[in-house]
């Protein structure tokens, strides 16, 4: 007994000391962004005067209105497309084994672990071609293509373990495929779809690289791509720049605290089936 | 009808991969000479290096730690304290990386809060611009990504140690094992899957990191920090070696599954 009470406490302090680890950066930003602007204050180090206004003129400064709208603009171009598709191409995988349907499923399984710089060259002289370089287009396009290969799978998981009898009942009862469909499958695949739908939120509006190197105006890039240019812009103004990252932050942070139930969810289980 | 439907969005994907696989194909007609240079020129080879010695970072430490974590805390999973961490140890998995970057640009730089606890303890010869010095560039970068990783490891562990029936580490503990005896024969071949899964994501990280070393180092000081992913970027857009840049690219995304691959064999095969 004394032994396991001993590991108890081994485990709370290692617990404690962990989430310490991970909040202690975020506390570290957020006092930095409190001391006078352009200053070079210490690691964490209450400012003698709060500098709250910091956090407006970051937000001024970073036109957050305006990379509240893209980034919102970005997400809802690509994240109920991409859910769409995922599931009717999940279905067909899942449910429906289309003829060829094991050399498709192995191409998507190849792309999952495809990194995005590897295509990054070639997809930009396309996205040039196209006429599309500078638009959000340039983002959601491609993103819609790259999250494919675990929309789908994401979906097919789902569908690959719905009993058969569901779709012959069905049948029987005269339904066509598309009916099947929408009325029988996508209903019971609602916890499924709304998993995905998180996740493709978070990495829409975390998505960097296409950001920087598709869009040259941060006012059309998402959130993250607008941070960066923002570090490029004020990388020397300590305050500012922290009080700028916590305001880009804010928005996911805010809907993480909101959900964090199905974030956590979402995230575990897209990390094992990713 | 219904075929069409679903064919379609499914046309419309394979034609995205082969979008994907075009681009690629258009760098062979370069070249082979692109791909000798990737493994012939210093500057193309050294990110690669650099790439796998960031999985010692990114997987590694991760992976171990998260692993000592889940297995201390396994009986204190369903309480109050690691529900609150479950949510607290996500943070950095919601943030943008480059505001991880960021972040931690300022806690390592010479002021940040890293020296700072430095001097407190009295390490102060120690501290230094952890991100601008040529030996301790790419190691800060992987504490970063170690940082970002760790929380997201530890949970995917905790969270398969507690699909392991309890009665296990009853009987285990009535043999007279102890901890360390218990986490060889029990926790460690039960969480196979789990280890698999966390060890493939943290290696693609690790491979294809970008927005974290374009933030805090730009792959510098000299190329001491610089990976595939920005080197490629480099190369197609400030060198404007378009050929280069493809085939590092090509190099980079055969590296990843020939690393993956293994990976996924070794712990789907024994299940």
């Amino acid at each position: 007994m004394i032994v396991r009470q001993r590991e108890t406490i081994t485990a709370k302090v290692l617990l404690i000391l962990l989430m310490l680890i991970t909040v202690l950066p975020f506390v570290s930003l957020f006092v930095t962004a409190l001391h006078p602007s352009g200053t070079y204050p210490q690691g964490i180090s209450w400012p003698s005067q709060p500098q709250w206004s910091n956090f407006a003129d970051a937000f001024t400064a970073a036109n957050m209105l305006q990379l509240l709208k893209s980034s919102s603009l970005i997400v809802l171009g690509v994240v109920p497309a991409s859910v769409v598709f995922g599931t009717m191409a999940g279905f067909a995988f899942g449910h429906l084994r289309v003829k060829g349907h094991r050399w498709l499923f192995l191409l998507f399984v190849l792309g999952l672990t495809l990194p995005f710089e590897g295509i990054l060259t070639p997809l930009y002289f396309q996205v040039r071609d196209m006429g599309l370089l500078n638009t959000r287009w340039a983002i959601i396009l491609p993103l819609i293509g790259l999250f494919m290969p675990f929309a789908v799978l994401w979906m097919r998981a789902h569908f690959v373990n719905v009993p058969e009898e569901l779709s012959e009942a069905a049948r029987v009862d005269g339904a066509s495929t598309w009916q099947l469909f929408w009325h029988v499958h996508v209903p019971i695949a609602r916890p499924a779809l709304s998993s995905l739908g998180i996740l493709l939120f978070l990495w829409t509006w975390n998505q960097f690289l296409l950001a920087i190197v598709l869009v040259d105006d941060p006012g059309k890039r998402t959130m993250a791509g607008a941070l960066g240019s923002f570090q490029g812009q004020f990388g020397t103004n300590i305050p500012l720049l922290c009080a700028g990252s916590l305001l880009i932050m804010a928005p996911t942070l805010i809907v993480f605290l909101i959900f964090q139930r199905q974030f956590v969810t979402a995230l575990l289980a897209g990390s094992v089936k990713g | 009808m219904y075929a069409i439907f679903v064919l379609r969005p499914m046309i419309v994907s394979v034609q995205y991969s082969f979008y994907k696989w075009n681009g690629i194909g258009a760098s062979t007609w370069v070249g082979f000479d692109n791909y000798l240079r990737v493994f012939t020129d210093p500057d193309l080879l050294g990110p690669i290096g650099n790439a796998f010695k960031l999985i010692v970072f990114f997987s590694f430490v991760p992976v171990v730690l998260g692993l000592a974590i889940a297995a201390t805390t396994r009986q204190i999973a369903e309480s109050r304290l690691a529900s609150v961490a479950r949510t607290v140890l996500f943070l950095p998995q919601v943030i943008p990386l480059v505001a991880a970057g960021i972040i931690w640009t300022w806690l390592l730089s010479s002021t940040g809060l890293v020296n700072q606890v430095m001097d407190a303890v009295g390490l102060n010869s120690l501290t230094r611009a952890w991100l601008g010095d040529f030996s301790t560039a790419l190691p800060a970068v992987g504490v970063i990504g170690a940082w970002v990783l760790l929380g997201l490891c530890t949970l995917l562990l905790l969270a398969g140690i507690s699909h392991i029936d309890p009665a296990l580490y009853e009987a285990a503990r009535l043999d007279g094992a102890g901890p360390w005896r218990e986490f060889l024969s029990i926790t460690l071949p039960s969480l196979r899957q789990e280890i698999g899964v966390c060890v493939t994501v943290t290696v693609i990280a690790a491979l294809a990191s970008f927005d974290i070393v374009y933030i805090s180092t730009q792959g510098g000081p000299g190329n001491s920090s610089m990976v595939p992913g920005l080197e490629i970027y480099y190369q197609a857009f400030t060198e404007r070696q378009v050929g280069a840049a493809s085939a590092l690219g090509v190099v980079l995304m055969l590296l990843v599954l020939l690393v993956v691959l293994p990976i996924q064999w070794v712990t789907k095969e024994r299940d």
